[in-house]
């Protein structure tokens, strides 16, 4: 690695300017988003701030690699939790948020220390599965919110379908393969675009830490491709999951609420 | 005595919100013929028919098929036999062709044919798609796909209330050459004038019950004038 980058409080106190100009033009057009620009870049700080401080903690030399494991679990918890407080309208939401995001990380986890991609330390772990589990979480929200949705407003179609002898895998299949489609394709669409538009994070934060860009591109590459291996792990798991149990054991369509706008 | 096509025995349905749809129905419907369920709007009737094909299941009491309870029948298997045409026309994305063979995807282009002859559309219907036909056609290439199961009872949910009278009339005569061919009917209209059109045995349900010889009475005389 070549030399590590410090912007120091200075350099996040300047890095404000845009978000100081932003403020300064809501007020002016009376737009009404300042106190919600300040809000969320205050408790994006003190969030990544605790986090940093915590990171320093487990990521001590002498740290055992147990407790980024415990942060993992706490991860996957904290993904259920907020995937429930997005999509509360969705009848088991949690549970199957847990699952897949457990699922995910497992695998993915696996995948990436299995072939010895990177190597097997807190250091890898906790910012690896912070970013499958973090991308995966957002398609929960959409698939499992599209499911729902889908199954609930096309109530007609699918209890015709049934009505013909249909399984209720074969009614909701159509709906489930539109609302799956739309949970992946944002992640499809990022992928195909990535280096045409914006240079992704990991990447950027490794050239700015003075890696050669092409090891920058090599690391990005490798955990691209597992987000959205995980992306698609997870509304797989999530879509199934959640049509199952919109269907009782005898094949009927549960009765679902439009949630209130 | 004959087996009747259904026998309710003392059926209640009870929603989630704890609104009662239909409180202790005891009725049989008789094989063959059309037999209306005819009562107010709200009254219970549409669940009183999704009961049959096991779309909703009694919360206390039971549902027979010809002496059999539904309940212990397999349901895909006892839906292809009860057929259900619903109040729209619920056609699939794709074209006739594609929605008839939802129904049954061993069935030759020849057998379309003849399904769709059945309900009075010419062969060229096959390629179109739900956007080109009409309420009334939509709802037939609906009865047609319905009747590609080949089932003994067609459950009729409101099927002509989105319809003109002229699309109305045709579903009507339809449903009476079906009866006369031997399918059992079971249909469920608020049109009191249609009752007199196909109905050979007609049930009044009011407030999630069945009413009395006196009340029915008195509410088909009420709405008919």
């Amino acid at each position: 690695m070549g030399s590590t980058v410090s912007i120091g409080w200075s350099g996040l106190a300047a890095s404000l300017t845009l978000v100081a100009i932003a403020v300064v033009l809501s007020w002016r057009l009376r737009l009404g988003l300042e106190r919600s620009m300040l809000w969320s870049c205050g408790r994006g700080g003190v969030q990544l701030l605790v986090t940093g401080w915590a990171l320093a903690l487990v990521l001590r030399p002498n740290a055992s690699i147990a407790w980024a494991w415990v942060w993992v679990a706490a991860m996957v918890v904290v993904a259920g939790l907020t995937v429930r407080s997005r999509a509360p309208e969705v009848p088991g939401i949690f549970r199957l948020a847990v699952v897949s995001t457990a699922v995910v990380a497992v695998v993915s986890l696996g995948v990436i220390f299995g072939f010895g991609i990177f190597p097997i330390e807190a250091r890898a772990i906790i910012p690896l599965a912070g970013m499958m589990i973090g991308n995966s979480m957002t398609s929960v929200v959409v698939a499992a919110r599209r499911v729902t949705g889908e199954l609930r407003d096309k109530r007609l179609e699918i209890e015709a379908r049934l009505a013909l002898g249909l399984s209720w895998q074969d009614a909701s299949r159509p709906h489930l393969r539109e609302a799956m489609r739309t949970a992946m394709i944002p992640q499809i669409e990022s992928t195909k675009a990535v280096g045409l538009v914006f240079l992704p994070g990991a990447m950027t934060g490794l050239i700015l830490a003075g890696v050669s860009p092409v090891d920058a591109v090599q690391v990005q590459l490798a955990i691209m491709y597992l987000i959205l291996g995980s992306v698609a792990t997870t509304v797989t798991v999530v879509s199934l999951g959640l049509v199952r149990r919109l269907f009782t054991p005898d094949g009927r369509l549960v009765s679902m609420v439009r949630p209130a706008t | 005595m004959p087996v009747a096509a259904f026998a309710f025995e003392n059926v209640s349905v009870v929603v989630e919100s704890g609104v009662t749809i239909l409180e202790k129905i005891d009725l049989t419907v008789s094989l063959g013929g059309v037999t209306v369920i005819a009562g107010p709007s709200g009254a219970g009737k549409s669940t009183l028919l999704r009961l049959c094909n096991r779309l909703e299941v009694p919360t206390t009491g039971r549902v027979c098929f010809e002496g059999t309870d539904i309940a212990e029948l397999d349901p895909l298997t006892h839906r292809r036999r009860v057929g259900m045409v619903f109040q729209r026309a619920a056609l699939f994305p794709g074209t006739v062709r594609d929605n008839l063979r939802v129904a049954n995807d061993q069935a030759t282009d020849v057998r379309l044919v003849e399904a769709l002859d059945h309900v009075g559309l010419p062969q060229r219907f096959l390629d179109r798609t739900g956007d080109d036909l009409s309420g009334g056609e939509a709802q037939r290439a609906c009865i047609a796909r319905a009747l590609l199961t080949d089932p003994e009872v067609l459950l009729m949910d409101e099927p002509t209330s989105a319809l003109d009278p002229d699309a109305r009339h045709t579903i009507e005569a339809l449903g009476r050459t079906f009866a006369e061919e031997g399918l059992t009917l079971l249909w469920v209209t608020h049109d009191l004038d249609q009752v007199s059109r196909v109905a050979d045995r007609c049930i009044v349900v009011i407030d999630g019950r069945v009413a009395d010889a006196t009340e029915s009475a008195k509410f088909l005389a009420d709405r008919h004038h």
